[in-house]
This record gives structure tokens, sequence and C-alpha cells, in this order.
């Protein structure tokens, strides 16, 4: 985790960023420092609560003496380092890696991209009409979540916190190599074929809506998703003791999913089957 | 962790494969894949099912690592399966005529046949004999034959007869005078401990022993040894940072990969004198202060590894591995073996590790370095094969006649593995700062009545040199300076009647095969980079603006050096050969 745990005094490091000094307490990454500055770094498969697994590669900074780009999200703060994070390398890379990633993937779904494609300058149509892609129909082999992988950016989110990181559950890995890598259950097999507990956890971390509850998908598809038209309210689980937090989303008088707050001490916005998935009753009417 | 298995159950063959692997843990995950494919061909859910049961690995997981690797099968397939190389040097001797022949007689690649099936491979890494086919049959024993050079009717007769189980010829030298690392090969019995001893064997552990740890280290950075595996990395600095490192266990591992298309200077040295490496890897275990090593040998080399299996069991038995070795007491060390199973990527130092571990081969993210947290997670020195068999030389000979060998910064003997057009392709042994026309002029150049057109250095990630640079003295400084490399030792010839446009198609694909697809600028950019490069062959497009953003992006913002060199050897094609126009 990248939360910067302020409970002990830390050492503070000083670089600068941009030609700007900045002091930021020992083991915080080049990102948190940015994001403390105020200064935005776009970020894919970053995940706050999560640990880097620096794979999109949107996020690369400048260190000078570094003879490549540098991973922003996992790459620690050290005395004395010089960052540029919007030079003509770091743009042209930004761009390129926004162009190929749209031109493999579906990314309607991805929050802010549109708006880094348009401030980059990103055509991913340039590569051809014949460019190869992950397109692939969308797998609903239950009645919980969706996994649409012509959506999916290969961040392994969905698998850290399905595995090892929060749920231990190991449902889900990453299959196959190069371009043909892509989320996978054993042997492909329908999830409820496989050890998935349905904790939704991996949807909550899914960047791109290549993971979504099926409330949602349904929703989309029919065209009736609306967020302008939802409320999020943060509550607490009444289940059993533990104490979650839940933020329902409703539209037209509807839980339409269930998210957790990632600042949360409890959950860190992971939650079981129940806390997700169990609120169709309140609605039973 | 609960696990979650499948129902499928495993037959009484994968039962009997997965049996000696009671009590192991995930590390035990590449050899228990590699005993069921051995045995019957492929993976089944059910055998996928119980090796997860045994070594506790979540199917989801083992499912991921075994889809990895290129030389497992996940769906049903015969027991015999020919891979036949169509990689750079067999491209340019006609591996493609094979393939045509193979298509006639045994039906189109990755069709199952009569009980056969046959694929395209990557570099089988015997490129001096090119074109090569390897055939592997599954079964108890599990058997190979390497069909090297292969024309088209002994491909199709390794498809259709029983395997005659040969591992190939031994390595055959050109050379014969002023070698030092070559020189036992071809001369000394590779089977024999005392046939190594007879010939100096032994004698640098003896010297290091007495010696001590602190002058081991001292002397092997005196010598100025760089790393021979493509990064030219000093052995010493590397040493040294990881024996001085507080945690423990530390741990040494050979990297035998060789998988870079042209390279099998490691297979000869593996083949020919894989004592040496053994001594070699003992002393670098006594500096460091290892206790345990690994050699993980690439999956397509039989030979390798039934010499290095036969020296490891030799040197147990006679007290050069095990518990006080030499009767130094208190100084233990053993190797194991791990075989790769057909992924470039695991040549990669940090992918190495993930591998062994039973991970998927991916490289990790550095920093942290190896000599600080490498193999499970401790303090770990990674050598080339080439860079470990120079070590007991210096210690025979002494830094400074070692120094005395080619030039201030680039100290030593260099070995290179010529292949493609050039009349005597083969492994040979220089100085460092022996110039290219010098080499080739060794190789006896391209054959009679043809011209040189370029020469490929240091490998798929290397770049290509121009006929009128010959004189470019083979150094890593003098490489750097003319902004090309010599890697892995790679030198493919190409003559006037290359096709120039299909060999960088290749190496295109090779790198879109072989990327691990953990970072987008590599996943994709490889594909886009390919897709470009038959653009401009069929149509004759203008791409060279989009390979050069593609490529200059791959090589910025990569996870690794894979990612990071894909685009060399195109980039100097067309910058120095005017090619791609
Ligand atoms: C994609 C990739 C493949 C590699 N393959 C090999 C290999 O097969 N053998 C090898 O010795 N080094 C290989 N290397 C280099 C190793 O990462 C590492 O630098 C080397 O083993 C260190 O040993 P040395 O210092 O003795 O050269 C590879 C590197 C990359 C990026
Ligand atoms: S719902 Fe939970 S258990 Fe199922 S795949 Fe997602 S994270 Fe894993
Ligand atoms: S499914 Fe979503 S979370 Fe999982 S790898 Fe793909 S984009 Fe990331
Ligand atoms: S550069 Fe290529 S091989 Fe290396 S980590 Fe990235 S995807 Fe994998
Ligand atoms: S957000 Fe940093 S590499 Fe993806
Ligand atoms: S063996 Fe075919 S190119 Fe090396």
């Amino acid at each position: 985790m990248t939360i910067v745990d302020i409970g002990i005094p830390k050492r503070l490091v000083e670089f600068t960023v941009d030609g700007a000094p900045v002091r930021v307490p020992e083991g915080s990454t080049i990102l948190d420092a940015c994001t403390a500055a105020g200064k935005e770094i776009p970020t894919l498969c970053y995940g706050d609560t999560l640990e880097p697994a620096n794979a999109c590669r949107v996020c690369m900074v400048e260190v000078e003496g570094s003879r490549t780009l540098v991973p922003s999200c996992s790459r620690k703060a050290e005395p004395g380092m010089v960052v540029h994070t919007d030079s003509e390398r770091t743009r042209i890379s930004r761009k390129v890696v926004l162009e190929l990633l749209g031109s493999a993937t579906d990314l309607s779904t991805t929050p802010d991209v549109d708006r880094w494609m348009a401030e980059t300058g990103a055509e991913p149509s340039r590569f051809g009409p014949d460019a190869a892609t992950v397109a692939q129909p969308a797998i609903v082999d239950n009645e919980l979540y969706v996994r649409d992988y012509e959506k999916c950016i290969l961040c392994y989110k969905c698998v850290d916190a399905c595995g090892e990181q929060w749920q231990n559950s190991f449902a889900i890995t990453v299959a196959g190599r190069g371009f043909d890598a892509r989320i996978s259950t054993e042997f492909s097999n329908p999830l409820p074929d496989s050890a998935c507990v349905y904790c939704g956890n991996c949807v909550e971390v899914c960047p791109t809506g290549a993971l979504s509850f099926k409330r949602e998908y349904d929703k989309r598809e029919d065209g009736t998703w609306d967020e302008s038209r939802q409320t999020a309210t943060t509550t607490v689980c009444t289940f059993c003791g533990v104490g979650c937090n839940l933020t329902l989303h409703v539209q037209d008088n509807e839980i339409v999913k269930v998210t957790s707050p990632h600042e949360s001490s409890v959950t860190h916005g992971n939650l079981c089957i129940k806390g997700r998935f169990g609120w169709q009753h309140v609605q039973n009417r | 962790m609960d696990l979650k298995l499948l129902d499928a159950v495993a037959s009484r063959e994968e039962e009997e494969a997965v049996a000696g692997f009671a009590g192991g843990g995930r590390d035990q995950l590449l050899p228990a894949l590699h005993a069921v494919n051995d045995r019957v061909g492929w993976l089944s859910q059910g055998a996928l099912n119980l090796i997860c049961e045994t070594l506790h690995v979540p199917p989801a997981d083992a499912y991921g690592v075994a889809s990895f690797y290129s030389l497992f099968a996940l769906a049903e397939r015969p027991e015999r399966v020919v891979h036949v190389c169509t990689d750079l040097a067999c491209r340019v001797n006609g591996a493609e005529t094979v393939c045509e022949v193979l298509t006639e007689h045994v039906g189109a690649a990755g069709k199952a046949r009569g009980g056969v099936t046959w694929l395209r491979s990557p570099c089988l890494g015997v490129c001096e004999r090119a074109p090569a086919a390897l055939a592997f049959q599954a079964g108890d024993p599990a058997t190979t034959e390497l069909v090297a050079p292969a024309t088209g009717a002994s491909a199709v007769l390794a498809a259709q007869r029983a395997p005659s189980a040969s591992d190939g010829a031994p390595p055959l030298l050109h050379q014969k005078d002023g070698l030092r690392l070559l020189r036992r090969v071809g001369v000394v019995d590779p089977s024999s401990l005392d046939g190594y001893r007879a010939t100096g064997g032994y004698a640098a552990l003896r010297t290091a022993l007495r010696m001590g740890e602190a002058a081991v280290l001292r002397e092997v950075t005196d010598a100025g040894l760089l790393g021979r595996g493509g990064a030219a990395f000093p052995t010493g600095r590397k040493w040294a940072a990881t024996a001085a490192q507080p945690a423990g266990p530390h741990y040494l591992v050979c990297n035998a990969d060789e998988s870079e298309p042209g390279t099998f200077k490691d297979r000869v040295l593996l083949e020919g004198d894989p004592f040496a490496l053994v001594e070699a890897m003992t002393i670098a275990a006594f500096a460091i202060g290892a206790r345990q090593g690994y050699v993980y040998l690439r999956g397509e080399y039989p030979r390798a590894l039934r010499l290095l299996r036969n020296a490891l069991a030799v040197c147990r038995e006679r007290g050069y591995l095990g518990v006080d070795i030499m009767g130094h007491e208190g100084f233990s060390f053993d190797i194991e073996i791990r075989r790769g199973a057909g992924a470039y990527i695991c040549g990669e130092e940090t992918a190495i590790f993930n591998s062994i571990e039973g991970f998927r081969g991916e490289p990790r993210t550095k920093p942290p370095f190896p000599v600080e947290k490498g193999l499970f997670g401790k303090p770990t020195v990674v050598n080339n094969v080439e860079t470990l068999v120079n070590v007991p030389l210096i210690l025979t000979e002494g830094a400074a006649a070692y120094r005395a060998i080619g030039t201030e910064a680039s100290a030593g003997p260099k070995l290179f593995c010529l292949s493609g057009n050039v009349e005597r392709p083969g492994v040979y042994e220089v100085p460092f700062g022996t110039t290219l026309r010098e080499l080739l002029a060794l190789a006896g150049g391209v054959p009679e009545g043809r011209s040189l057109r370029a020469i490929l250095l240091g490998g798929a990630a290397g770049g290509f040199v121009r006929p009128d640079e010959l004189d470019l003295p083979l150094t890593m400084e003098d490489a750097r300076a003319a902004k090309t490399t010599l890697g892995s030792g790679v030198v493919l010839v190409l003559d006037d009647l290359a096709d120039l446009g299909g060999f960088l198609l290749r190496i295109a694909e090779f790198f879109r095969d072989e990327s691990c697809g953990q970072c987008v600028p590599c996943r994709i950019g490889t594909v886009r980079q390919e897709e470009a490069i038959r653009r401009v062959l069929a149509a004759g497009s203008e791409e060279r603006p989009l390979l050069r953003e593609v490529g200059g992006v791959m090589r910025d913002s990569s996870i690794c050096g894979l990612g990071q060199t894909a685009w060399n050897a195109i980039e100097s094609a067309i910058d120095r050969l005017g090619a791609l126009r």
C-alpha cells in the first residue's frame, strides 16, 4: 500500500519536481509527491490500496541520470532527485502509450482517458484499420458480475485484489503471454466453477469497467445507466458485527451498485459477497 | 489459503509423473509441469489439479504459469512434437524449405496427424548447424532427437519414425591454437571428472580456497571481468556487493537460458566442458557466501542437460559438491538444474527468479536489484555461463596475466557465435579487440561467389554493421562508440542474396512472440512494430516515422530489456542499411 503513513514521524526527502523543490516523507513515491503538490500525473494501473504493478506505463516521468523513463507510481523519491513530469520525452511516451492502449482496447468506460488523449494529442486510429485488438464477447456466466475483457488493459489489479494482497481466493490470474496475455480462470472455466467467492473486490479495483456489476452492465446495455442521476450514500453494513462501510449508489430510487470507501481503515474498499451484492432484499417491494 | 480444486481427475500416468513431488513447495511447480508434459505430452485439467493439490498452488495460478511457456501444451496433443527452427540463422539457411516439405508430408504446422505434430520454433541454439529441428517424444522416459542440419527429408523422418534418442553431435571447433575458454571442448571427455582434472580442472578452486573469499573477490575485480550475458556489468562488483549483504542466505544463479537468436556459445561450453562450469560456480559461491546455486538451463538443450546432470552427480560423489568441499571445513555448496520451458524472457535476470520460484516468468521492477533482493527475496548473483567459465582462468593465470589479454576496458578472451551466410559457422574464441574483419576471416568469410551485405552484431537486440565497417575492433567500448553492441556475441552474416526485409520481419515477430505481456509499450508496441513492417513489405508504404515513435517509446518506457531493445536492430537497419524504404 502506498498510503503515506503519518503515524510515526519520518525523515523528509528533498528533491525537485519540474524545477520546484519538494519535501516528502521518506518512502513516498514520486507520484505521492506530485499528488500532494496538486500536480496531475495520469495513472491507470496504480491502485491506492494495492502494491504498484507499474505495468501500464502511463505515469512515466523523467529522472535526470536515468537511461529510461521511470514509473512515478512505484519509484520512491530519493534525496536530490531531479524529476520532470512534463518534458518532451514524457509527453511522447504518454501519448504513444495511450494510443497503443486505445488501439487495442475499448476504453469507452475508462474515466479521464478521453481528456488525456485530447491533452496529449493521441490518435489511436493511426495504427490503421487492421491493427490487432483484444475485441471479444463479454462473459456473462453468473448473476453478479460481468467480465468484458475487450476493455481489459491488463493492469493486474483484479489479480492482486483476488490473490495474495486482499482476498486470498486466487480465482483469477494472468494467462498466456505477450499480446495473448489475458485475465483468466484456470483453463478459462466459467467463474462459478472457479475459486471465486463473489466478494467483488476485483470489480472494485478495475479501472476500465472490464469488470462490472451485472446490474450496471445490463443498464449500460439497455441505455438506462446514467451517473448524473445517481447519488452515493455511505452507510454501515448490517449483515455482521465487523461494521464495514458501504457506499450505496442509487439511481431512480434503486440501488445499482455497492462500493466501499478505499480510505476506510476497516475495509480499504474490500467487502464480502453479502455487503457487496446482498442488497436486493432492500428493494424487493 | 484454502484451495478450491477442480473436479477433474488425473490419469495413472499423470499420477506417476507427479508422485515424486509430494511434500514439495511452489518452487517445484516448473519441474512438476515438465514431469507431466514429458510423460504425457500435454497438461490436462486433471494433471494440473493434482499438481496444485500436491504443491499447494492455486489452480488459476498454475494455469497462468503453465500457459506462459511455449513447450507446455494445455490441450491434448500427440506424444511426438517436432520443433522446426524458423529463426534468423535457420531462415537464412533454408528453414522455409524444410517447413514446406513437412507441410506436404506431415500436414500443416500445429495440426495433429498420425501421432505427430510439428511447430515453427524460435532459435534452437544450434545455429552453426542451421537449419535445425528438435523432436520431443513423450513417454517414460521421454526422449529427444536433434536433427541439425535438417533437410526436408530428415525432418519428415524425424516426424515419422520412432525417436533415435540422439541429443546431437558434440560441438565442433574450427579453431585449434591459443584457446583458453574452449581448450577442453572436443578434446577432453565432457563426462569424465578425471579427464577434467588431468587438464588442470579444480586447480582454480584449490587456489580460491587457499586465498580466501576476500582475495577471490579482489582477483576477479582486478581482472576486469565484464559479464558476457549482454549487459557487460563488472562481475567483481556484482559479487562484492552481494557478498557484503547482511541478509541471508545468498544465492548464485547461472544464466544458461541462452535463447537469443544466433547465440549458441553457452551451449558449446555446457556440452564441451560442463565440469568447468561446476568448478566456476563453486568458486563464485565461495566468494559470495552462497550454499545453493541454480543453473537455469534452456529447455531445448538435451545434450547439455544430460552432461551437466552427470557432472553434478559425479562432483557430489567425489566431494566437489556438498559439505566441506575439497576438505575445506564449513564450505558447503550444491547446485540444482532448472529447465526452462520455452520462453526467451526467462533469460532476463529477474524473470529467472520468478520462473524458479514457480511464478510466471515476468521480469520484476528494478530497483531493488538482485544483489539486494533476488531469488526468494534474498541477495543473489546472476551470471552468464561464459562469464563464469572465465573465473577459473583468472584464478589460475592470475588477474594481471588475464588483464593482459584484450584491451584496457575489455579484458580477456571472448566467444563469438558465427552463423548465417558464412563458410564455417561456429563458436570462435578471440581476444577482445580482434576486428570484425579478422573474425570473419577465421570463419572463412561469406560463401564463394557471394558478397557481404550486412552483419547483425549482438543478436536480435543488437544492431547491423555494414561491409565498410569491418575494421571495428570487437570490444565493449568500440562497439558502444560505433552505436552498436556485442550483446551476447552474435555475428550473423547476411550475403547479397539474403532477404533483408523478411529477416527484419522475423526479428519483429520474435519480439512480439517473446514479450511477456506485462507492460503496454512492449505488449502492444511489438505488435504494432510487426504490423508496420508487414505493411512496408507488402505495400511499400512509409512507416518509418511511426516505427521510430513506437520504437522510441518501447525503449524509453518498457519495464525490461526485452521491450527496451526490441527496436534496436530494426532502427539500425533503417539508419545504417537504408532498409524499409
Ligand atoms: C530479454 C532478456 C533475455 C536475456 N537472456 C539472457 C540469456 O539467455 N543468458 C544470459 O546470460 N543473459 C541474458 N540476459 C541478460 C541477463 O539479464 C543478465 O544481464 C546476465 O545474465 C547477467 O550475467 P553476466 O553479468 O554474467 O553477463 C537477458 C536479458 C534480457 C533483457
Ligand atoms: S469476486 Fe472476489 S473472489 Fe471473485 S474473482 Fe473477484 S476478487 Fe476474486
Ligand atoms: S479486468 Fe480490470 S482490473 Fe483486471 S486486469 Fe483487466 S483492467 Fe485491470
Ligand atoms: S518489456 Fe516486454 S518482456 Fe519486459 S516486462 Fe515489459 S512486456 Fe514483459
Ligand atoms: S500507473 Fe504507473 S505504471 Fe501504471
Ligand atoms: S538454431 Fe535456428 S536460428 Fe538458431
